[in-house]
């Protein structure tokens, strides 16, 4: 394969179709051969190129608007698990590109490092991310007024298997619960109150809030389940807690991923968050069976992360960032817009559509971006 | 030859400004002082100085305005203004004041910051404002203040601060006293132009004490005319109204000042004016009752004219009414092209395109003018070129013909080939509307071929369409260059033709590309030719030749091509050198949004060719099915005798089996599923067992129908309808499934009333036995409603839902575009993207979204 050929298409081509272009090639070619193929190659792409003025936005929008009437809203059970649902469908598109900072159903995809990827200690690995409340160990909480106390039960048998032992779980009710006097005693777990003078709902309160401590696990991630998926053990969870599953020694952070935007564009930055936003919605619209391309997702992607912060396509987001006062005025809440734009006597330059369209004037996109005009010159005879 | 000149127009707004009025401005730029609220006297003419002054404007034709001396229609009207007896606050700028009061001096009117601080940060802060707008940099300020405040004492005259309250929605308070309109203004008034500006407002657009109101423009006539009812009574606009609510409270105001009332009396006078003003601006404030008719209903007043779907904003002026439009019914003629639309004579007889008269054209469109506005093709109107336009008579005809001369431009009717766009709403995506080419057709409805429904997602139960005429050389060029149908044949949603044959064309062409069919080679020539095919050079020789000869005519004869098709008979689809040689025709190659053979037809030859071939296969489809006869019959349900036991068979076991695993539930003898509890296990074995007797019966059905029945036809070549629907119609309907499950809901324990509590047998949660033909008995039914209720009740709230979706994301990306750089950028020239798509490459030109390399290295390769 002649070199310079090559050369010149790796310039010309982005790197996907060059690739495709060098392993497609056959073995033994012609320098001229090569050539042709370079040359047909080029023209093949100059001709599928997008053409300046493009109104590219507004193509992506009804791409992924139009299909958008044929979701349905029903949202599906998790591998069959009743009480992991997933957000499905038109409502979890919605969720993504409003950029909501609490999702309906945040969920991880913990991948291992070998050997645990091939199931070894797998229970273990689960139990050290699923996270374990004292209502999971311990039953019968019941309330003593007189000496304002708490009283459990707890599940010895479950507390050795989840590996807590007394002192670990002596630890955790202290973060959840200042001045807490924790007394343990095989089955039994007495809980006091510090301060003498506390009143029957105090105590209260303090059983329910115990209740939900934290004992050990991952925060948030209130269930998991272990599947296989292509000969690797995958921990799927219900809740996501990026930051802290790094930190375990057999996850996989390069390839562990979560369906939470935010915590990703905290956890490994606004390019990693664009990358979540095209694969959230295009998990989405293919399950769907819709087709749409990807390219209209980046853009969306890409707008919505365009400042270095996710911005969802909301009026406190996208739009008002928009440079024209007229364009974010037609979108929702025209007075607020026209009152704050009136005290710094601001001004809108038309740049963008819909100010065009109220004007009766041509609008700067397509067509209308050319600055041409035929002036005659002198008149017909 | 008169003298005519073309007339340019090349002024262009270049920008709006937003900004204040100052009293100076509202008092300069008035036409009349309002004095009275009274309207018209007694003989119903204005009265000057009332809200009806016809220094205003005029209303009423006939009148003329007294400002501007010109007539209704000509004169746009001009702002008045009324002296307001005492201040009064602005309601939409109440927060921005309390900002004001709040963070100045009460003795001094400084900002509450120290010089030093003021210095440090204002630069830092007027950055902010302009980053990320006003309200940001007033907060920010505020935060700097409450940060920064000396025990409540002004840093500059060292007065002593109180608090400052604001009890919604329009009185302040300082401590508990409270500050009327007068004292704000004075104390707006001495604020410095270079601290208002840390307040994020441009001292040179707006200064704080204009924020308290001492004269009110009033809005010109002519945005508030009058209706006359048939009573001849006059109604008076809202607007109207609430002003002259303000000027009566406004001159009683004026009136016991001067009489010098009681305090009391002038301030609940004050406060009344207060309330009018404000609900003239805004009659939708929270803590305000809203100013009501007499009827009861609230006012429109400003605020509401402009906000809302139905304000100036969004239905005026983002959206507008066009002439030159029609709409009506639609119905299907597949043998318009494509790209046509069949336009009723009426309508063409309304709808004009105007042509300008040269030397070369005048005889012809003189023969327009001639027959007039009652012969078709006639003209409707004569523009001469002075812009005078002329409607055309039966009695003007002949003056207008002999007056016509070159430059003259003549409103002619619609023509066939005139460009014409058409829409349906709707309008989801481009193709919502599309270029056609105009047909004139007898009858009364708008006919489009039927392969072009898809894209408008038209059917013909009674859908209408809408058709606009461009007027323009400019528009008719852009619309057909850029919005054909041929040009929009490929979606840039996926990249794969939208248009394609539906129904008919497809089940006629996938009985007739069937391998065992075959026809007499007449039989063929007579069936290509009532498609206007001629040239059958291609066809065999012999008597007899087969069905895919007959459908490779059509093809060019260079093109290749290897697919998929439906059909498990012949699965592989081969196209060699322009003749189809295995594989059927159906909806993977013919229909729309499916398969790559119309998009590689495109490819190769162009649009216009891949539409003419795809109009040709789509009649011929249609044309062999109306020779052979195609029609869908209750008999083709039927099912002999055996197969009705064998399903009956089937059900009996299922319910045995089922029976059992109740049994085994119930005595705690099931398997546990790993992750779920006894109750899911249970629910999904039955399921199983259910969904094994629903599939075993349509294998029955499938097995014991006609095996060439119409329906079976239409199923498996993807015309309409699946081999399930007629196991549901034949065999039987199923389990209905709400939310994935089993129906559960109903009445505690039961889905019905006629069922035991805890029955969980087939028949008590949504199993239906019968088949459509057979009907559903009573319980069956019941449970089918539930799920088709489900069913509507999820579209129903899916449409406002992505509707909604669908506006804000159009609202957001509409101004990206590709520059000439390649980089898409936004309005404000920010760049999104470098390149788009990260490969450049547009969708609608590419195959299915990618660039075919395999193809074109063989293609290359292939060449010598």
């Amino acid at each position: 394969m002649s070199a310079d050929a090559l050369k010149e298409l790796k310039s010309a081509l982005p790197d996907g179709i060059y690739r495709a272009v060098v392993d497609l090639m056959p073995e033994k070619v012609s320098d001229s051969k090569a050539k042709e193929i370079a040359r047909k190659m080029l023209e093949e792409y100059e001709r599928m190129k997008v053409e300046a003025g493009e109104s590219v936005g507004l193509v992506a929008a009804e791409s992924i608007g139009e299909p958008g009437t044929q979701m349905t809203l029903d949202t599906f059970h998790f591998a069959g698990v009743s009480e992991m649902n997933v957000t499905m469908g038109l409502p979890r598109i919605i969720e993504i590109l409003d950029g909501r900072k609490t999702l309906a159903t945040p969920m991880m995809e913990i991948r291992l490092k070998k050997p645990y990827s091939d199931g070894q200690d797998i229970k273990k690995v689960a139990l050290a991310i699923r996270e374990t409340k004292l209502k999971d160990i311990a039953s019968q909480f019941s309330i003593n007024v007189a000496e304002s106390k708490v009283e459990a039960k707890l599940d010895v048998d479950k507390m050795r298997e989840l590996g807590i032992t007394d002192a670990v779980l002596e630890k955790a009710l202290k973060v959840a619960a200042k001045g807490l006097i924790v007394d343990i005693k095989g089955e039994e777990l007495v809980l006091r109150l510090k301060s003498k003078d506390s009143g029957v709902s105090d105590v209260f309160k303090l059983k329910e809030r115990l209740k939900e401590a934290f004992v050990k696990g991952v925060k948030g991630v209130s269930q998991i389940l272990v599947v296989k998926k292509n000969n690797e053990y995958v921990v799927l969870t219900f809740g996501s807690n990026l930051k802290k599953v790094f930190q375990f020694q057999f996850v996989d952070e390069t390839r562990t991923t979560t369906n939470d935007i935010f915590e990703v564009e905290d956890v490994l930055g606004i390019e990693a968050a664009r990358q979540v936003v095209i694969d959230e919605v295009y998990k989405v619209i293919e399950t769907q069976g819709l087709n749409v391309d990807i390219r209209h997702l980046m853009l969306v992607a890409d707008v919505m992360c365009a400042d270095g912060k996710v911005k969802g396509i909301t009026r406190y987001g996208v739009v008002r960032d928009k440079a024209s006062i007229l364009a974010r005025a037609s979108f929702e809440t025209p007075i607020k817009h026209i009152i704050n734009a009136s005290l710094y006597g601001e001004a809108d330059n038309l740049t963008s559509v819909v100010e065009n369209v109220m004007l009766n004037q041509p609008v700067p996109v397509g067509t209308g971006i050319t600055k041409l005009a035929t002036k005659p010159v002198g008149k017909s005879e | 030859m008169p003298e005519f000149e073309e007339q340019y127009v090349y002024k262009k707004v270049a920008s709006v400004v937003f900004g204040f009025l100052s009293p100076k401005m509202i008092k300069k730029m008035a036409a009349a002082k309002i004095v009275t609220p009274e309207l018209y006297d007694k003989e119903g003419y204005p009265v000057d100085g009332g809200l009806m002054d016809v220094r205003l404007g005029v209303i009423d034709p006939g009148l003329r305005c007294k400002t501007c001396g010109s007539k209704l229609k000509e004169c746009t009207g001009h702002f008045g203004y009324i002296s307001l007896a005492r201040p009064v606050l602005h309601i939409s700028l109440i927060s921005v004041i309390l900002t004001l009061l709040r963070y100045t001096c009460r003795e001094c009117s400084r900002i509450t910051l120290p010089t030093a601080r003021i210095e440090q940060y204002g630069e830092r802060l007027k950055r902010l404002g302009n980053d990320k707008g006003p309200e940001v940099m007033r907060k920010k300020l505020k935060d700097l203040i409450i940060a920064s405040r000396i025990a409540g004492k002004c840093p500059h005259c060292k007065a002593k601060q109180k608090k400052i309250t604001l009890e919604k929605p329009t009185t302040f308070f300082e401590d508990e006293k409270r500050i009327s309109p007068i004292e704000i203004r004075s104390r707006l008034e001495k604020i410095q132009d270079s601290d208002s500006e840390l307040f994020g407002l441009n001292p040179s657009a707006v200064r704080p004490e204009w924020m308290v109101l001492t004269v009110l423009p009033i809005p010109p006539v002519t945005m508030r005319p009058s209706i006359t009812l048939e009573t001849g009574e006059r109604s008076e606009d809202d607007l109207t109204h609430k002003l002259g609510d303000i000027v009566r409270i406004n001159q009683r105001l004026f009136e016991n000042i001067n009489a010098g009332a009681p305090e009391i009396i002038v301030e609940d006078l004050w406060d009344l004016l207060q309330y009018h003003i404000t609900t003239f601006f805004d009659n939708d404030v929270a803590q305000l009752p809203p100013a009501r008719h007499r009827s009861g209903q609230p006012l429109k007043t400003l605020t509401e004219r402009i906000k809302s779907k139905e304000g100036r904003i969004r239905h005026n002026l983002a959206g507008k009414r066009t002439n030159f439009s029609a709409r009506t019914v639609i119905s299907p003629d597949p043998l318009l092209e494509l790209n046509e639309v069949g336009v009723p004579e009426i309508m063409a007889m309304k709808l004009t395109v105007p042509e300008r008269i040269t030397e070369w054209n005048i005889g012809y469109l003189k023969d327009f003018v001639k027959r007039g506005p009652k012969a078709y093709p006639g003209a409707n109107y004569v523009v001469r070129p002075d812009g005078k336009k002329k409607k055309l008579t039966e009695e003007t005809i002949e003056a207008s013909v002999e007056e016509l001369q070159p430059g003259y431009i003549v409103e002619r009717h619609l023509m066939d080939g005139d460009i014409a766009i058409f829409n349906r709403q709707p309008s989801l995506h481009r193709m919502s509307m599309m270029c056609h080419k105009v047909r004139v057709l007898p009858c009364k409805t708008l006919r489009l071929n039927p392969a072009v429904c898809f894209p408008y997602n038209a059917d013909f139960d009674g859908d209408e369409m809408n058709l606009h005429i461009p007027q323009t050389e400019e528009a008719r060029a852009e619309a057909e260059l850029l919005m054909l149908v041929d040009t929009q044949m490929i979606s840039p949603r996926y990249g794969l033709s939208v248009i394609g044959c539906i129904q008919d064309a497809i089940s006629g062409n996938y009985l007739l590309t069937r391998s065992s069919f075959s026809m007499s080679r007449e039989k063929a020539i007579d069936l290509l030719a009532s498609i206007g095919v001629t040239d059958v050079s291609k066809l065999s020789k012999k008597d007899v030749v087969s069905g895919k000869e007959v459908f490779s005519i059509l093809l060019p004869n260079d093109f290749s091509f290897s697919g998929r098709s439906k059909s498990r008979e012949e699965p592989e689809v081969i196209i060699r050198d322009g003749r189809l040689v295995s594989g059927v025709m159906d909806k993977n190659n013919l229909g729309e949004g499916s398969g790559l053979l119309l998009r590689n037809l495109h490819k190769k030859y162009g649009r216009e060719f891949a539409l003419g071939v795809l109009g040709r296969m789509f009649k011929l489809g249609v044309a062999f099915l109306m020779k052979r006869g195609f029609t869908t019959a209750l008999s083709d349900t039927d099912l002999p005798h055996g197969a009705k036991l064998q399903i009956q068979n089937v059900f009996d076991n299922a319910e045995k089996d089922v029976a059992g695993l109740i049994v085994q539930y119930n005595s705690g003898q099931l398997d546990v599923l790993p992750g779920r509890t006894l109750r899911e296990t249970l629910e999904q074995k039955i399921l199983e067992v259910l969904n094994k007797a629903r599939d075993e019966t349509g294998k029955i059905v499938a097995m014991n129908v006609e095996s060439y029945s119409h329906t079976i036809v239409m199923a498996i070549s993807g015309a309409r309808g699946t081999p399930l629907n007629l196991a549901q119609m034949a065999g039987c309907v199923g389990q209905q499934a709400l939310r994935n499950r089993r129906i559960e809901v109903g009445y505690s324990g039961r889905t019905l009333s006629c069922f035991r509590e805890g029955d969980l047998s087939p028949t008590a949660r949504g199993f239906i036995k019968s088949s459509f033909k057979s009907g559903l008995r009573p319980a069956e039914f019941f449970f089918q409603s539930i799920v088709g209720r489900d069913a509507l009740m999820d579209t129903a709230l899916r449409t406002p839902k992505s509707g909604y979706l669908y506006r804000r994301l159009a609202n957001a990306l509409q101004d990206l575009k590709v520059d000439y750089d390649a980089t898409v950028r936004d309005s404000g020239n920010r760049i999104v993207q470098f390149r788009y798509g990260e490969d450049g490459i547009d969708v609608s030109k590419s195959e299915g979204g990618l660039l075919n390399v395999k193809r074109v290295v063989g293609e290359a390769v292939e060449k010598e």
